[in-house]
């Protein structure tokens, strides 16, 4: 399938690790993987904030990068849930103000074909094991967007049970915010620290080496206090851990980002 | 300290704003940990009975087809109310704002109550919270007597609700005692449920029995009947509502259902959502006076105050579905971590964060849209399925709108910081020059950890609430989209050679 990514604003400048992953396991899965050079970003940090005449003005740009494309696959739960959620009404008001004539049909036809990623490996491939292998103790964090926002329900985590040589323990009270909220974070800053601080007492209480998510922005906020508190913990989007393969050990060179081209057309990864 | 709010009523007119009053109280460790406990109990106890009804998501669609139905034609079934209550026995009055419905209640109470002790009993009743009906009473020289056990246990501890349906949810069973022994002088008073509920038990049937005259609120008013309800579970408010010679009953106009009928569905789904109980332990609708049976004077007060400006918002109007279970408080993350006080309002959490700056016609409570981290949980329970999160984020737009309003947007730091991001979004060119900029600029900020990673651990002005508990990844050498380009560069390069 022709498979065009949407990386989101903040995972192309903060995690390009996550991006690389995403590309290895889709091309893995015989996939062929284009990049819209134009992309930036959904609009949701706008839109969610109350400044929504600044979140229309990106939905054209959005439109015309993907127009025609066959599957959409985004690395984040917020910015799915943003655009199944938001565009429809958005795509209506800008119709409405008579600059963008048939952007209501273009969205509508896009929409369906528009993926978070782990969302386009179970229910539009119909996967559950695609090939990983991390000897590690993981647990998995929801996210309200991928649990609430998008319905993901035991997808995420019916991939990570198919990888080898995982240990998948459940977080404890799953369904239950880590704090984040976007600009939340900040604008409400010790509310959210009080939230994440319960979070991040759950993730110890799995003894898990790694803290996994479908959404990077709220394990950038749990992650941070992991860090903070040097528990030694890490945090890593399930494309990382879908990433990862025995020989030679992908995890840690996807994080490093030290890739090559090797001498073939084939990205070899060392 | 700091457990009660010494008396001062909520007033999202005069309250600080969410941050400021969240931060006080969240150094309150003994209320923290009250709200948590009760919280998750009855969360608990609602996922139970909830997970009982095979057909639960249905009366929800049910419960909100219902509610939006009635606001739709809102102006009708009130009249209809208007008429049969009138039929009924029961006098029905107007009140456009708190000030007209404190005065109709009050002049009504002076009237029932004549020469005799200047006293009222009340059954618990939000709406009488919202208007500040207790200190209206008391300024008329009224004292008011509160007889649901938790809106008594505030009224002795001079403190103020912090959850609709449990308003002293953020007390424990030790503070309560202290209370009970302080004020209805009981200095021996024992420690166990039962104790407390003998003591409350005897400092009210007294008050039943003597004061002739009730104010209360409702559940529900039926158009069809007349009849209103009120659902409980102490059976304090059917004393108040049979043993009086006048009871009076303030509703907000939100209140409403068209047809008897119409409780099947609510009486379903507002008892589980609430307590966690298949069916409220007192169920009380009646329908005007009876001779010889229950109250002789029976008075309605409508109120709009405000809940009209609601109706007209288009993306607003359906925070009037909204039937008080405080199933969203309950489940609410950010409520969980501050309890109700931090709202300004007698309607705190998600259900008042978006009722609360409505009702205020969006000139107070502007910090409440976004006192919430939008996950979602709210909706997922309410049982008329407001969709809360989406009715924050278009109050949320109608604050931007105020305050970016002209050149004002020049003058506000976080409006000048999104619109420079909206530039930026809406060219691939500027975006990139800004991830450049962001790299080079973090070059001070940044520091290596032990195991020789960079992090930033300090950040400037807006962004230093994040960086007081939690560090943040230095941003990485290369963005995806320059990985992506230099890998496609080598492909060519790689195929062009072969």
């Amino acid at each position: 399938m022709r498979v065009s990514i949407f990386i989101t604003c903040y995972n192309d400048t903060l995690f390009p690790q996550t991006g690389r992953a995403m590309v290895h396991v889709l091309e893995r899965l015989g996939h062929h993987v284009e990049f819209p050079a134009g992309q930036t970003c959904c609009g949701q940090m706008h839109y969610n904030t109350g400044y929504q005449t600044d979140a229309l003005t990106m939905l054209p740009r959005f439109v015309e990068q993907f127009r025609g494309a066959e599957a959409v696959v985004v690395p984040s739960t917020s910015c799915v849930t943003m655009m199944r959620d938001h565009y429809p009404s958005m795509a209506q008001r800008l119709e409405a103000s008579g600059k963008y004539p048939g952007i209501v049909a273009e969205v509508n036809a896009l929409l369906p074909v528009v993926f978070e990623f782990s969302e386009f490996l179970t229910k539009r491939l119909g996967l559950t094991d695609v090939g990983a292998y991390f000897p590690h103790r993981v647990t998995y964090h929801a996210s309200c967007h991928g649990l609430r926002g998008l319905g993901l329900g035991d997808g995420p985590e019916s991939l990570l049970r198919a990888v080898k040589g995982i240990d998948l323990v459940t977080l404890p009270d799953i369904e239950r915010c880590c704090g984040f909220g976007g600009t939340f974070a900040v604008k409400n800053a010790e509310v959210s620290s009080a939230m994440l601080a319960e979070k991040v007492q759950g993730v110890l209480s799995t003894g898990a080496e790694v803290c996994a998510a479908c959404d990077n922005s709220c394990l950038m906020h749990i992650e941070g206090a992991l860090h903070r508190q040097r528990t030694g913990v890490h945090t890593m989007h399930l494309a990382e851990i879908l990433a990862s393969e025995p020989e030679p050990n992908i995890a840690a060179e996807v994080r490093s980002g030290d890739v090559v081209a090797g001498d073939s057309e084939a990205v070899v990864w060392v | 300290m700091g457990l009660s709010t010494d008396g001062q009523a909520l007033d999202p007119r005069t309250a600080p704003e969410f941050q400021t009053a969240a931060r006080s109280v969240l150094n309150d460790a003994q209320l923290r940990k009250n709200v948590r406990h009760a919280t998750t109990v009855i969360q608990n106890k609602r996922a139970k009975v909830v997970g009982e009804l095979p057909d639960w998501q249905e009366l929800r669609e049910a419960g909100g087809a219902l509610r939006e139905h009635t606001m739709k034609f809102l102006d009708a079934y009130l009249e209809q109310f208007e008429a049969n209550c009138t039929r009924a026995g029961g006098v029905v009055h107007w009140a456009r704002d708190a000030a007209e419905a404190r005065e109709i209640v009050v002049r009504l109470a002076k009237e029932s109550i004549g020469d005799a002790p200047s006293e009222v009993i009340k059954i618990k009743s939000m709406t009488t919270e919202e208007i500040g009906l207790n200190a209206a009473l008391q300024e008329a020289g009224i004292t008011p007597y509160e007889t649901d056990l938790a809106e008594l246990i505030i009224q002795l501890g001079k403190d103020q609700p912090s959850h609709i349906v449990v308003p002293a949810l953020h007390k424990n069973r030790a503070q309560i005692r202290e209370i009970f022994q302080r004020e209805m002088h009981l200095p021996h008073l024992g420690e166990t449920p039962q104790d407390l509920a003998d003591a409350a038990r005897s400092f009210l049937r007294e008050k039943f029995l003597r004061v002739p005259t009730a104010v209360s609120g409702a559940n529900f008013l039926v158009a069809e009947t007349g009849g209103v309800c009120i659902v409980e579970s102490e059976g304090n408010g059917r004393m108040c509502l049979t043993l009086p010679r006048t009871l009076i009953t303030i509703a907000g106009i939100d209140k409403v259902v068209p047809r008897f009928a119409d409780l099947e569905v609510l009486l379903q789904v507002l008892p589980r959502s609430a307590t966690g109980e298949r069916m409220n332990p007192y169920n009380s609708i009646w329908t005007g006076v009876h001779p010889g049976d229950g109250p002789e004077q029976f008075h309605v007060v409508l109120m709009d105050n405000g809940r009209t400006d609601v109706l007209a918002d288009e993306h607003g109007r359906e925070t009037l579905h909204c039937i008080r279970c405080g199933a969203c408080q309950n489940a609410c993350p950010v409520y969980r971590q501050t309890g109700g006080h931090a709202y300004g309002s007698v309607y705190a959490g998600p259900i008042g964060a978006i009722l609360t700056p409505q009702l205020q016609k969006m000139e107070h409570a502007e910090s409440l849209p976004y006192a919430s981290s939008l996950c979602g949980a709210c909706y997922e329970v309410c049982p008329v399925k407001i969709n809360i999160p989406e009715v924050l984020v278009h109050l949320r737009s109608r604050v931007v709108e105020r305050k970016t309003a002209g050149l004002r947007v020049l003058t506000n730091a976080e409006a000048l910081a999104m619109k420079t991001a909206g530039s930026l979004f809406r060219s691939e060119r500027r975006f990139r020059a800004a991830q450049r900029l962001a790299r080079m600029g973090q070059g001070v900020l940044a520091r290596k950890d032990g195991s020789g990673e960079k992090w930033i651990s300090w950040l400037p002005g807006l962004l230093g609430g994040w960086t007081q508990v939690r560090d943040l990844h230095a941003l990485p050498d290369e963005t995806f989209r320059q990985w992506w380009e230099e890998r496609e560069k080598s492909k060519k390069h790689a195929g062009g050679a072969a």
